[in-house]
């Protein structure tokens, strides 16, 4: 028997069910691609579109031959989507500031102080991590309501600051740091603040990107707590702006102009998203938090 | 089943993407395995024995070559059909499983007219497992076993499908070192047994001399040199492989040939026969030394160690290439440690020569 | 000395939590306790600060009051078709990710697209993508025409419809993430395994249900946990896609009807919205311990 042949023909037979299975993946993957990006090329699409072209389209083109900014122009002058986007960036730089500064130095507490009762509070910590939002918003809501914070910023920063798992994934990474430097330091006399400064915080610089990247996604996205605590438009926040301009902006029918500032909105994360990839998905997938 | 490498070569596109070259990980391996034999593929981390490995089970495909079991090419074969048991470095045995589920998984495999009934394989596994002697393990999990256990489970577990080849990718490395004593003697029992013609992997020389038939010494992806193990270590064909082989390892100096001797430094240290007058490295075994007050080598004395049944002289040479000279004497042997220095004559049967330039051994006649 | 050293050495890390105490207490802690105070005051005015007495009526009036059951019965919709749909399809896309080399940064870059948007911005296209008008079918609908099908308003239509875009809207939300996790977790099962299964002549499926399923089980579990707490408080993507006042829509969420009690054209009724959130808050304890019981049997640690 010619075993060499026969053993031509079960790789050829194997061969070919390699490249049948690999083609059905690339072919799913390449669904779900087109599935994500569809939304984001229509509403590019949409914005480049003039207000008379898009509504004389019973039937939407698939692309434009005439594209158009004047939908951006709009997007500005129109509605007050400027003022959204300042809103948006000074509440995002305090809150993420506020909470990198608070987190920073719990976690420090946490991972190289000594003190009593410092483990019991931080199980109390971890179980605050199970408490929904949902739950806490109700009292918050009458809290800043009665103190008088509608519609400032403090009222929009403070209760958004805390992140609890923030606390605790910083402070696992203080804890990879050795022990030994610590006391090299305390020998040399360095002050806890010091040393926290000096080494701790270069040394975790990779993990401290990481949260203040994934609160500023937190922060731009968020859309519940504003709406509650903001009803002058001189603090909307970009989520809350958009849903002002669907329901009263522009008028119903200008739906390119409404496409345009959506991409204004999505532009700024999308772009620190392909710049800091890498980070990003590390530390969604380190973290397992959800957006 | 005889295992036969023809011009086997594997290269791989290099890690650094922006250089086009490529590593060239096997070089034109040909060699020959006997049937039923217990091969050691021994070299220093990087040297294409796990490559050589993987390229046998059929993991990986060689970028030239061919390979044979028995008569039959194997080189497009998929691994699955070659008929070989694996056991991997790390054992790879499915933590969610049990003994007996870990070891019955090959089994379970098998389609068509291969098929076995549940109890044909009950019986297979119980058998396997009897030969590495864990049947009081079996329904516990991997997680539950020491190191030595689990290597017994995966041995078990290649070996349940009465494979023609039997590999293993460095069988003892993740075992503590009276462990490792115990499990070679274990693969040299079951390979006995069963009669499986066996490849195994590893860079402790030890353990390769200890129980092959045949080793082959590789390094950057070339056989150095192929033979028993008391050949090669006898006869070297290369420094490579002579400073590879041997705990302690050998002594090389510098020396030159000229008259008919050999001279290390100035010191004519032995008469060799008629020969081309060359510049040379002399390798010693540390058991090539012999005291002797009067002998023709002289190092300067640096200390003594006791290990019980010998004892090492350690002392220093300027033609050594090493700081130390460690040579290893009988117990009975006085050495006087106030001297300065200590006088050898040398046991010609352990020492060797190496061309200066290629490092390829050069015979002398022992007078 | 030895002590006073201890002293001021807890002192300081008392001090350095202080600010994060100082937040937790005020936003998280107080509000906690508080909103079940809320939720047992019965006729409580936001205004006047007063109420009648302590009971359970405000459960007792969410628990029949007709949006709040279709608030309800919307959720457990949504939860139950995208878990599981979301899941699944998610473990495709990461196994089929994880099989091939070519483009698979390009795809996973892509994939997490979703997750650094917008969820208002995004949802506005979707709404636009499935809305039907006088002026135009939209995208959808023109695809179902194509194939020979009825056109269907998707965002002021029929309830089937509303689900089904919601649905859909909320797996292509939650996807970056899932896929995210079980590709890490695919990636993280040691070759070897794979080699050894190969060399046993196993086939894919097998390899698929008797050594990866298993091995990242206790990820998928997480994920099943997590993809129902996070469907349970659905909300900004149902706003996104109908609008701010979801009751008239039909399709309030248990979330929406806490913000609806609490603010907006129905709301100045914090004990109300207190109750629903702590039903809501119940419902997740429930399935959640649920999950975690079953979970024990079949995961892997």
């Amino acid at each position: 028997m010619d075993n060499t042949a026969d053993y031509r023909t079960l790789e050829k037979r194997a061969q070919r069910k390699d490249a049948f299975i690999k083609a059905g993946t690339y072919g799913i993957l390449l669904v779900w691609a087109v599935m994500v990006l569809f939304p984001f090329y229509w509403m590019v699409l949409t914005s480049l579109k003039s207000y008379g072209t898009y509504n004389s389209e019973y039937v939407p083109a698939l692309f434009t031959l005439s594209p158009t900014l004047e939908n951006y122009r709009d997007a500005f002058t129109a509605v007050p989507l400027g003022r959204y986007l300042l809103n948006t960036a000074v509440f995002t730089v305090c809150t993420t500031a506020t909470m990198v500064v608070v987190v920073t130095l719990a976690a420090f507490a946490f991972a190289r102080l000594e003190f009593r009762g410092r483990d019991g509070v931080f199980v109390g910590f971890l179980s605050l991590m199970m408490i929904p939002n949902e739950l806490v918003v109700v009292t918050n809501f009458v809290t800043v309501t009665e103190l008088n914070m509608r519609n400032t910023f403090q009222g929009l920063i403070l209760p958004s600051v805390m992140s609890v798992f923030y606390i605790y994934l910083l402070k696992e990474n203080f804890e990879q740091i050795p022990d030994s430097l610590y006391k090299a330091a305390k020998v040399d006399g360095t002050s806890d603040l010091k040393y926290l400064i000096k080494v701790m915080i270069p040394i975790s610089k990779p993990t401290l990107v990481t949260i203040t990247i994934l609160k500023i996604i937190e922060c731009w996205n968020s859309y519940v707590w504003p709406r509650l605590i903001t009803d002058d438009q001189a603090y909307y926040l970009v989520s809350n702006g958009i849903q002002e301009i669907r329901e009263n902006g522009f008028g119903r029918e200008n739906i390119p102009a409404m496409m345009a500032a959506v991409v204004v909105i999505s532009a700024p994360l999308i772009v620190l998203f392909l710049a800091f990839r890498r980070k990003i998905m590390d530390g969604v997938s380190r973290g397992g938090i959800k957006g | 089943m005889k295992i036969v490498l023809k011009n086997l070569t594997k290269k791989f596109p290099s890690r650094d993407r922006k250089k086009r070259e490529e590593v060239v990980a096997v070089n034109d391996f040909t060699f020959e395995i006997p049937d039923g034999s217990l091969v050691g593929l021994l070299g220093p981390s990087g040297c294409g024995k796990s490559t050589t490995l993987n390229l046998i089970s059929g993991l990986e495909r060689p970028t030239e070559g061919r390979i044979f079991f028995g008569d039959d090419d194997v080189t497009d074969l998929p691994a699955e059909n070659r008929g070989i048991g694996l056991v991997f470095q790390n054992y790879a045995l499915y933590p969610h499983l049990t003994v007996r589920q870990n070891i019955l998984f090959p089994l379970e495999n098998l389609k068509g007219k291969e098929k076995l009934s549940r109890e044909q394989m009950a019986g297979k596994a119980r058998e396997a497992a009897c030969l590495v002697q864990i049947e009081e393990l079996m329904d516990r999990r991997p997680g539950e076993l020491s190191g030595g256990q689990q290597q017994r489970v995966a041995i078990a577990r290649a070996l349940v499908k009465r494979p023609k080849v039997l590999l293993l990718d460095e069988p003892l490395s993740n075992l503590d070192a009276r462990l490792r004593l115990q499990t070679r003697e274990e693969i040299r029992r079951i390979q006995r047994e069963t009669g499986i013609t066996t490849i195994f992997v590893t860079h402790d020389q030890e353990e390769a001399m200890s129980i092959s038939d045949l080793i082959v010494v590789m390094k950057e992806g070339e056989v150095q040199q192929i033979g028993r193990p008391q050949e090669v270590y006898d006869s070297p064909s290369n420094l490579f492989v002579a400073k590879f082989l041997g705990t302690p390892p050998v002594n090389v100096f510098y020396g030159r040939i000229g008259d008919g001797k050999l001279y290390i430094g100035l010191e004519a240290v032995m008469e060799i026969g008629e020969g081309k007058d060359q510049e040379v490295f002399a390798a010693v075994r540390p058991e090539g030394f012999a005291l002797q007050e009067d002998g023709p080598f002289t190092c300067r004395l640096k200390g003594r160690e006791v290990m019980g049944r010998d004892v090492s002289v350690l002392c220093a040479n300027d033609a050594s290439l090493n700081p130390t000279v460690r040579c290893i004497v009988r117990a009975e042997d006085k050495v006087d440690l106030g001297s300065a220095e200590v006088r050898f004559s040398l046991i010609p049967g352990k020492v060797l020569l190496f061309d200066r330039e290629t490092g390829q051994r050069v015979d002398f006649e022992v007078m | 000395m030895n002590g006073k050293k201890w002293n001021s050495a807890g002192l300081k890390g008392w001090l350095y939590l202080l600010p994060a105490m100082v937040f937790l207490g005020g936003f998280m802690v107080y509000p906690l306790i508080d909103v079940f105070v809320y939720s047992f005051e019965e006729g409580y005015h936001s205004a006047s600060q007063t109420y009648f007495g302590i009971g359970l009526y405000n459960y007792s009036y969410i628990l029949h009051d007709p949006y709040f059951l279709q608030a309800v019965k919307n959720t457990f919709l949504l939860v139950v078709i995208t878990v599981p749909l979301s899941t699944g399809i998610a473990l495709v896309i990461s196994v089929g990710l994880n099989s091939i080399r070519a483009f698979r940064d390009l795809f996973q870059t892509l994939y997490f697209l979703p997750y650094v948007t917008n969820t208002l911005a995004v949802g506005l296209v979707f709404m636009i993508l499935f809305q039907k008008t006088a002026y135009t079918d939209g995208f959808i609908n023109l695809i179902i025409t194509w194939f020979g099908g009825e056109s269907v308003d998707f965002i002021g239509g029929p309830y089937w419809a509303k689900m089904f875009v919601l649905c859909f809207y909320t797996i292509w939300v939650v996807m970056p993430f899932k896929i995210l996790i079980l590709t890490s977790a695919l990636a993280s099962v040691n070759q070897d395994y794979y080699k050894a299964a190969r060399i046993d002549g196993t086939s894919k499926w097998r390899i698929f249900t008797r050594i990866t399923l298993p091995m990242i089980s206790p990820m998928v579990y997480y994920l099943i946990i997590t993809g129902f707490i996070g469907a349970f408080k659905a909300y900004s993507d149902v706003v996104a896609l109908f609008g701010t006042d979801l009751n008239a829509a039909g399709m309030n969420t248990i979330v929406g009807y806490v913000y609806d009690m609490l603010y907006g054209n129905s709301g100045g009724y914090p004990s109300y919205a207190s109750a629903a959130a702590i039903i809501l808050f119940m419902i997740v304890l429930t399935i959640t311990c649920l999950n975690l019981l079953s979970s024990g049997k079949h995961v892997y640690h």
